[in-house]
């Protein structure tokens, strides 16, 4: 195995260093609308300029339809090149498995241990010590994204909080206007709960919640409020009628709706669709109840390919997708957040600048998915996805449903 | 005989290697395939299948599940709408082509072309027809029907009837085929003895031929049964299984959880059930089929 | 489900149904215009604009511009005709970075399905054949669960035929996916062709072994030249059921080899701002149109696809 792993060293020193061989290596994500799209193009760009080239393999319809192909791939014995995934428990028996590549070579090479802030991105990346994945940019979840012009229409102030919006609900209803845009996929209605969750109760309810599978404090009366918050959301949310996160950002962006609860991904929306922060449109971390963001994002594994060639690839790809050049065009196209703090970003936009002060000033909480295994999460969107769906769930009914999964999670 | 033994087996030989892709289909993926997901549903399986055995945890979670349940309620809904539907539509269209109509054929053609189609192009298409915003439901409103409500897609009591709408329109045009089929092979003397003693066509109908077609409607009972059970593609492509999870079924369980959830004890246990549930359609009928004949 | 037709004919020819299709025979008497023929024409008619007007409308919206669709009546018929959709569908929609429509999916397609048709019919007829004519000890056996596998939901198999895939080396290629379809077409192929070549004479086969023939010479010199309209209804039954395949299509294969049915939902369900309708019913009719053709070419050879089991017995 040493001698195995001194070949692979050699292999891929020998390729950096010359670079002669253009390996093409098929990297999958599931980037697929036009702000992922604009800047996968950016990654795609500077590996190619490695002398490399990046096959695309988008898979279109999110994590939930992606991930799926991702892992039967890599069982059924013909991986990719690369894959994206979150961070966090999503990889998690696939490195058990020893199916991804133990990457610490690079990370060590590259010195993420000293340039990758928050460290606990790292560490989600990281099992008995060994780094299995680069980090390529921070996701937050906790973010609303106003329309000025819906709420203009309705003769209202853009808010600046979740109450505030709240209330302004019924206005934006009578001026023929959608209060809350949310897309039918499971995971925007989970994503939605979430977010309530760390913004209203705090991120330490999540933490113990999800962290240490506090029952008691689930089925508790914080608890209890946010519920009532959610089924608040969920009648302001009533007639939606559509499906993708995008599509709901579009009504935000073209004013037919209010607002949207959205991760910062949202933001790349925004910018294809020429708006700029503050005057088209209003965003508010935290919900502007908690200067909160989670430090979730996305990550890029590499499978174990008995090929020379393609681990070297590999590793190129690895210390590409962290140079402080693709880091900066990447993240700008994405609306997330480098994962590195020495870097310029003076081009950055309110929302991702006002993402960055809070980012230093530490108040930041884990992701969900570091928390979670896919199974729990998977619950969590068929309860959730029903709650918002169904305006005949109870708040309290659909609160002993959260309750009976935390109690059995693992 | 003793001659002849080895005789037959060389005989036999080169049958038998010739029907090993057969064989090995049979045994390996039918019967092995079946009875490793079978054993590996009482397992925790997670992401990879492991063979630590949890007993019935699996089937405990499972019924436990509201969106199992949801899955089955949906799965008898349009079973047995789809079921009784299809069978009806299917004998009157049958009954109905077969009165010597002109332009017989034309009529077939277009009644089973949505057959030819799968279920993905069925679904998406009427996911268009049925858009409460561009469809039909604004069609009727606009030509002056300003109250009428008709969004199945974005309604999650009525959902399932969307698609089943979409199932019958895919699938009907077969079961009348089965059943003109069937009516052809029903002895013109049935009919001639029927009108000689006076009987109204309706009880010709009801008291005379569909007991002689018992065999085609019992075909197309367990046809239809089974292909209810595998459901997927159509809600994939019409609901994704929405709104929220009023449309989900069984096979998009399996999947879910087998590939999406990475619990794979889930969808084994899972797919054991909708095995269990076609064994319980296939295996009666199979003892009727094959049991009555021979006794007979 | 990804294979309706082949189920069909299973469970037709499993049953004792026994039917003709030589069209209405006999002198029932014909009356001139009456009520009865208003009702039979008239339920007839309305029942064809049920399953009519989708392609209709596939088609009426294919060929409309966005603005005239958001304005506009669905089942009016275009004011200003344009292809710019069925151009974009077919070459240019997009799914992430690859804008290659639906034209790579239209070809992973004809790959899988034209050596799928061939290895299936290939095996199947040689099956049949063998159960046939050939019988052996535990044929019998085998061909029983040959005819439960085609009714055991695709669901319970989905993860053990991942593994032998693995073990193949198979997954994710072209030839895996072709291999799932050979496997799981096998059972009404073979129950199709084992019914044909059993009510072939048994003389026949008599004097040919006579004449010293062997397994493989009576099949390609005999079996093969009698029986090609059953070759004819393998094919329709095995080209439209692969084509329209989207479970197997899913799982196994990998993004640059899906099938067009896979990447039809991808490019319709995902969404770059605002959805094309006239895009997605162009692309959905261009995936529709192959086994449409072989359905309307074929005529009655295909409702003899579906009928065939129920023929014989």
């Amino acid at each position: 195995m040493n001698t195995f792993k001194l070949f692979l060293a050699g292999a891929s020193v020998l390729a950096l260093s010359t670079s002669v061989n253009a390996t093409d290596l098929e990297v999958t994500h599931w980037w697929t609308s036009g702000g992922e799209a604009a800047a996968v193009a950016e990654f795609a760009k500077a590996f190619d300029a490695t002398g490399h080239k990046w096959v695309d393999g988008a898979i279109a319809g999110g994590g939930g339809t992606a991930r799926p192909i991702v892992v039967s791939r890599i069982i059924g014995g013909d991986p990719m090149g690369a894959f994206q995934f979150n961070h966090g428990r999503q990889a998690e028996e696939l490195i058990e498995a020893g199916l991804l590549r133990d990457m610490t070579d690079v990370a060590e090479r590259e010195g993420w241990k000293d340039i990758v802030n928050p460290p606990s991105l790292l560490d989600a990346c990281t099992i008995d010590g060994r780094i299995y994945c680069a980090p390529v940019n921070i996701h937050s979840w906790q973010w609303v994204w106003l329309s000025h012009a819906a709420f203009e229409k309705a003769g209202v102030a853009v808010p600046t909080s979740w109450d505030e919006f709240a209330a302004a609900g019924k206005a934006l209803r009578d001026a023929g206007i959608q209060p809350l845009a949310l897309g039918g996929q499971p995971w925007q209605s989970s994503g939605l709960f979430n977010v309530l969750m760390a913004t209203l109760a705090g991120p330490d309810v999540l933490t113990k919640i999800y962290g240490e599978k506090d029952a008691d404090l689930a089925a508790g009366p914080e608890m209890a409020k946010v519920f009532q918050a959610a089924s608040d959301a969920r009648s302001m949310a009533e007639g939606s009628n559509v499906q993708d996160w995008n599509q709901a950002t579009n009504l935000v962006i073209t004013g037919k709706a209010g607002g949207q609860i959205m991760g910062d991904w949202a933001q790349g929306e925004f910018a294809v669709a020429g708006q700029t922060a503050g005057t088209d449109y209003t965003c508010l971390p935290g919900l502007g109840m908690r200067e909160i963001i989670s430090t979730g994002g996305d990550a890029f594994y590499f499978p174990v390919i008995d090929n020379a060639e393609i681990t070297a690839a590999q590793d190129v790809l690895a210390a590409t997708l962290l140079k402080p050049e693709t880091q900066v065009a990447f993240n700008l196209k994405k609306g997330s957040l480098p994962i590195r703090g020495d870097i310029d970003l003076s081009a950055a936009n309110d929302c991702m600048k006002e993402g960055l002060g809070i980012l230093a000033k530490g108040n930041t909480m884990p992701d969900v998915n570091m928390l979670n295994t896919e199974d729990t999460n998977n619950q969590l969107n068929d309860l959730f996805v029903q709650f918002f769906q169904d305006a005949s769930i109870t708040p309290e009914a659909a609160q002993e449903r959260f309750v009976e999964i935390v109690r059995n999670k693992d | 005989m003793a001659s002849e033994r080895p005789n037959r087996l060389y005989r036999n030989l080169t049958a038998k290697i010739a029907a090993i892709p057969m064989i090995l289909t049979a045994v390996c993926v039918f019967l092995g395939g079946t009875a490793w997901t079978v054993v590996y549903s009482f397992t925790n399986s997670k992401l990879l299948p492991r063979a630590k055995f949890v007993g019935l945890d699996q089937y405990e979670r499972l019924w436990g599940t509201h969106r199992w349940v949801v899955s089955i309620e949906n799965l008898m809904i349009y079973g047995i709408c789809s079921l009784v539907l299809s069978l009806v539509i299917g004998f009157v269209l049958a009954a109905l082509m077969d009165q010597k109509i002109r332009f017989e054929n034309t009529f077939r053609t277009i009644i089973l072309y949505p057959f030819a189609l799968s279920f993905i192009v069925t679904g998406l298409v009427w996911q268009w027809l049925l858009n409460p915003d561009l469809g039909l439901q604004s069609v009727v409103r606009s030509a002056g029907w300003v109250s009428f409500n008709f969004d199945p897609l974005y309604n999650a009591d009525i959902v399932i009837f969307g698609v089943l709408i979409a199932g019958i329109w895919q699938g009907s045009g077969l079961i009348m085929v089965l059943m003109l089929a069937g009516l052809r092979g029903i002895d013109e003397s049935i009919w001639k003895a029927a009108r000689v003693d006076g009987i109204p066509l309706w009880k010709t109908y009801v008291f005379i031929v569909i007991p002689m077609l018992r065999p085609v409607f019992i075909t197309t009972l367990v046809l239809i049964t089974s292909g209810i059970v595998r459901l997927y593609d159509l809600i994939v492509a019409q609901t994704s299984g929405g709104p929220g999870i009023a449309s989900e079924v069984p096979a998009k369980y399996v999947y879910d959880y087998m590939f999406q959830g990475q619990n794979l004890g889930q969808g084994f246990a899972a797919s054991t059930m909708m095995l269990l549930a076609v064994l319980i359609v296939i295996i009666p009928w199979a003892y009727l089929e094959f049991g009555g004949k021979k006794r007979g | 489900m990804a294979n309706p037709i082949s189920l069909s004919v299973t469970a037709a020819a499993i049953g004792t149904t026994r039917a003709e299709l030589s069209g209405p025979r006999g002198a029932r008497p014909k009356r001139a215009i009456s009520p009865r023929n208003v009702f039979i024409y008239g339920t007839l008619l309305l029942v064809s604009v049920y399953y009519l007007l989708p392609l209709y409308v596939m088609i009426v919206t294919s060929l409309k511009g966005m603005p005239e669709i958001r304005l506009g009546n669905i089942f009016a018929p275009p004011v200003e005709v344009t292809f710019e959709p069925w151009v974009k569908a077919w070459a240019t929609a997009c799914t992430g970075l690859n804008c290659e429509g639906l034209s790579r999916g239209f070809w992973n397609s004809v790959r899988i399905t034209v050596p799928s048709v061939v290895l299936s019919i290939a095996i199947a007829s040689v099956n049949g054949y063998a159960l046939a004519n050939w019988r052996f000890k535990g044929a019998d056996f085998f061909f029983t669960v040959l005819i439960f596998g085609a009714f055991i939901p695709y669901q319970v198999m989905l993860y053990p035929i991942v593994i032998l895939l693995r073990e193949l080396g198979l997954f994710g290629s072209l030839w895996g996916l072709v291999l799932v379809h050979s496997i799981f077409g096998m059972p009404i192929l073979t129950l199709l062709f084992r019914n044909y070549f059993t009510s072939v004479p048994e003389e026949l086969f008599k004097a040919a072994r006579v004449d010293g023939a062997g397994f493989w010479g009576i099949y390609f010199k005999i079996m093969l030249p009698m029986s090609l309209p059953i070759f004819v209804v393998a094919m329709i039954i095995q080209i439209t059921g692969v084509w329209n395949d989207f479970l197997f299509g899913v799982v196994y294969t990998k993004p640059d080899v899906y099938p067009m049915t896979v990447q039809l939902n991808n490019i319709v369900n995902s969404v770059q701002g605002v959805k094309e309708y006239n895009v997605n019913m162009a692309a959905t009719i261009i995936t529709g149109l192959v086994p449409l053709i072989v359905y309307f070419v074929s005529g009655k050879l295909f409702v003899r696809g579906i009928a065939a089991g129920a023929v014989k017995g």
